[in-house]
């Protein structure tokens, strides 16, 4: 099986600073991907490289088998490749429907078509199952579930065979976050390939199918979940050292 | 705290009605104003509601109505411009001595100076906002550089002479005695706006119900859409209550008028049903978030400032019109007045918030209470003060509205 996404021997500087160093991950169909790391240590910098906000100084992209440039976020989108950021990205003075279509608008002739858009907002937002009881008001007055909500359904509306989801329980209280484990899931068995960043290990062992840790924007490795411990991937985090006897985790997980 | 739990309570009358609670208050302001000036103004031979003052309004209104709509996308998008009173004065000045005959101007056809100084307008705000855009330099400087250089080049061009007469033809834009449509053509305009908002009522509710969405209850379309009517007859039947002097002739809407509603009319459709509109919007709520979602936010921006460079020169060609002649002042401060009428219309300085036709009601209020002012024989000092305080309190009640939704 071909994997999804490969992002190969990628390099990005800042200045003087080496934000990405011969960084090289995979994403298979259908899995999750955690990826790991300090603040700073280039976990951001890499899914910006894949969702068309960086452009890399070195290295290759490849989607579904094929070598791609991506240097906007409409490549990224038009490969299928849809972002969650940590700061959702949302224009707060616009309501759910104006942020679910921002960008992609539905139109008839040069009018924006509102009531479609608003019909299809309805549907996508409903499949989340999360509460939002109008889609017209602007979503600096909804809670931050909603918010999240409004935030994936922007990507699930528009079939996502990759989605990166950036820090997607970090404002969340546990109901929600529920809610948002319940849709990772969902989203895996429909096929969608996800790499989820997270600072909260029980998230990533409860969800992710393998584990990519990064430290100083270099790569530290990759593992199967079922192959750690919480301790075996601290060490990773802090000391940068790979733990003793794991495998190479460059395949999708086997399942059980 | 209080307030909101009242507001709770009845969840009914401004909701239902879904009609922005500060629009509503700009129209009760407007009617306490208009009553105010009008019992102050009793004894009088030129009444505050008489139709003659309420016509010499509208046209007092135009030129700053005119700019105020561009004014409201330039500062949702969290940018300022300072030079739209020296474009309007550089573009009518330019105007001015393309039609005007030789040896003072060029003797030229005065629908090529009009289109000229469109151009010239528009030229200049891409201009402005290629800094602001692609350099990220801060729209207050860059538009306080225009300022000074279209000030003064509005001297420079002219070698500081008054420019004019202009042509008859040019004239019927400044609202004189030649510039009015007329008593048919006013009742035309209006029953065809009138036809208007009935046909989109219908359409849109019909449209909402099929996709079975949410839509107003019925009495509150019918108070909405009525009050709607009745203001646009109650405005056609005082512009057709001013005959021209010494006859019975009604003159009917002024072409500035008739501009100015055009302009607001497109401006606000644009920004409400475009996918311009929306990117203007989405850039003031969110630069990133637009960024991020493929919105060219500095194409965006050049296009908004183009937007409000063309429309200065309009008003411009407007103002040159009515004036006859055109001096090297002409428009000074004017930036001033357009953009206290966008924020007293509750355009939110920070960006992301603000509707034309809240701008158009602040533009209207301006004028409003200046010829108020004038019609008692308060000296201009108070005017001012006045004006400078309305201002104030427009802000802070903003500001209040804006944190009681959060």
């Amino acid at each position: 099986m071909a994997p999804l996404v490969e992002m190969h021997n990628i390099s990005l500087r800042f200045g003087g600073n080496q934000a990405l160093d011969n960084v090289s991950v995979n994403l298979y169909p259908g899995e999750v991907v955690g990826l790991l790391g300090h603040n700073g240590a280039g976990k951001s910098t890499l899914i910006k490289v894949l969702s068309g906000a960086y452009q890399a100084d070195n290295g290759l992209l490849r989607v579904g088998g094929q070598e791609v440039q991506i240097r906007t976020p409409q490549d990224a989108q038009s490969q299928g490749i849809e972002t969650i950021y940590q700061t959702l990205a949302l224009a707060d003075n616009l309501d759910a429907v104006a942020n679910v279509f921002l960008g992609r608008e539905k139109v008839r002739g040069v009018m924006l078509d509102e009531d479609i858009m608003e019909v299809e907002a309805r549907k996508t937002l409903d499949r989340l199952r999360v509460k939002i009881p109008s889609l017209r008001l602007p979503v600096a007055q909804m809670s931050g579930g909603q918010r999240q909500t409004v935030a994936i359904g922007r990507a699930i509306y528009f079939k996502a065979r990759c989605l990166i989801m950036d820090e997607p329980t970090a404002a969340l209280g546990p109901e929600e976050t529920q809610k948002v484990h319940q849709l990772i899931k969902a989203l895996k068995a429909e096929g969608v390939g996800i790499f989820l960043i997270s600072h909260d290990l029980h998230d990533v062992f409860d969800l992710a199918d393998r584990i990519t840790v990064m430290k100083n924007g270099r790569l530290v490795g990759t593992v199967y979940t079922q192959d750690v411990t919480h301790d075996d991937v601290l060490g990773m985090i802090i000391g940068g050292v790979m733990p003793r006897n794991v495998r190479p985790a460059d395949q999708p997980a086997p399942r059980n | 705290m209080q307030k909101q739990t009242a507001s709770r309570a009845h969840p009914g009358l401004v909701q239902s009605l879904g009609v922005d609670g500060r629009i509503l208050t700009m129209l009760v302001v407007l009617a306490v104003v208009w009553s105010v000036f009008q019992i102050l103004t009793m004894g009088q031979p030129g009444q505050f509601l008489s139709p003659q003052n309420l016509w010499n309004l509208s046209v007092q209104t135009a030129v700053v109505g005119i700019m105020v709509g561009g004014m409201v996308m330039v500062i949702v998008t969290r940018q300022i411009d300072l030079s739209v009173g020296s474009i309007l004065g550089f573009s009518g000045m330019i105007m001015a001595l393309i039609q005007t005959v030789p040896p003072l101007g060029w003797g030229g056809n005065w629908i090529l100076a009009l289109l000229v100084g469109l151009l010239l307008g528009a030229l200049i705000g891409a201009f402005q906002g290629y800094w602001v855009a692609y350099w990220a330099v801060p729209a207050f400087v860059v538009t306080l550089a225009g300022l000074l250089i279209f000030r003064n080049a509005t001297f420079i061009v002219a070698s500081g002479r008054t420019i004019g007469p202009l042509d008859d033809n040019f004239k019927v834009l400044g609202g004189g005695l030649t510039g009015s449509i007329g008593e048919l053509w006013t009742w035309m305009v209006g029953l065809m706006v009138m036809a208007y908002i009935v046909y989109q009522a219908l359409t849109n509710r019909n449209r909402r119900i099929k996709n079975s969405l949410p839509v107003r209850p019925v009495w509150a379309e019918a108070v909405v859409n009525g009050a709607l009517l009745a203001l646009t007859l109650a405005f056609v039947l005082v512009m057709n209550a001013f005959p021209y002097p010494g006859t019975t002739v009604p003159r009917g809407m002024p072409v500035p008028v008739l501009i100015t509603l055009v302009v607001l009319f497109t401006l606000n459709w644009v920004a409400l049903n475009t996918r311009f509109g929306r990117y203007v919007f989405a850039i003031g709520g969110n630069p990133e978030a637009a960024l991020l979602a493929g919105i060219n936010v500095k194409r965006m921006l050049v296009a908004v400032f183009a937007l409000m460079g063309m429309l200065a020169a309009l008003a411009g060609a407007v103002q040159s019109a009515r004036l006859n002649f055109v001096t090297n002042s002409m428009g000074n401060l004017l930036e001033l007045d357009v953009i206290a009428a966008a924020v007293i219309g509750g355009t939110a300085l920070a960006g992301g918030s603000g509707t034309i036709v809240g701008a158009a009601l602040g533009a209207l209020l301006m004028s409003s209470l200046r010829s108020g002012m004038v019609l008692m024989g308060m000296p201009t000092e108070w005017q001012n003060v006045v004006l400078g305080t309305v201002l104030l309190a427009a802000v802070i009640w903003n500001t209040v509205y804006l944190r009681n939704r959060r």
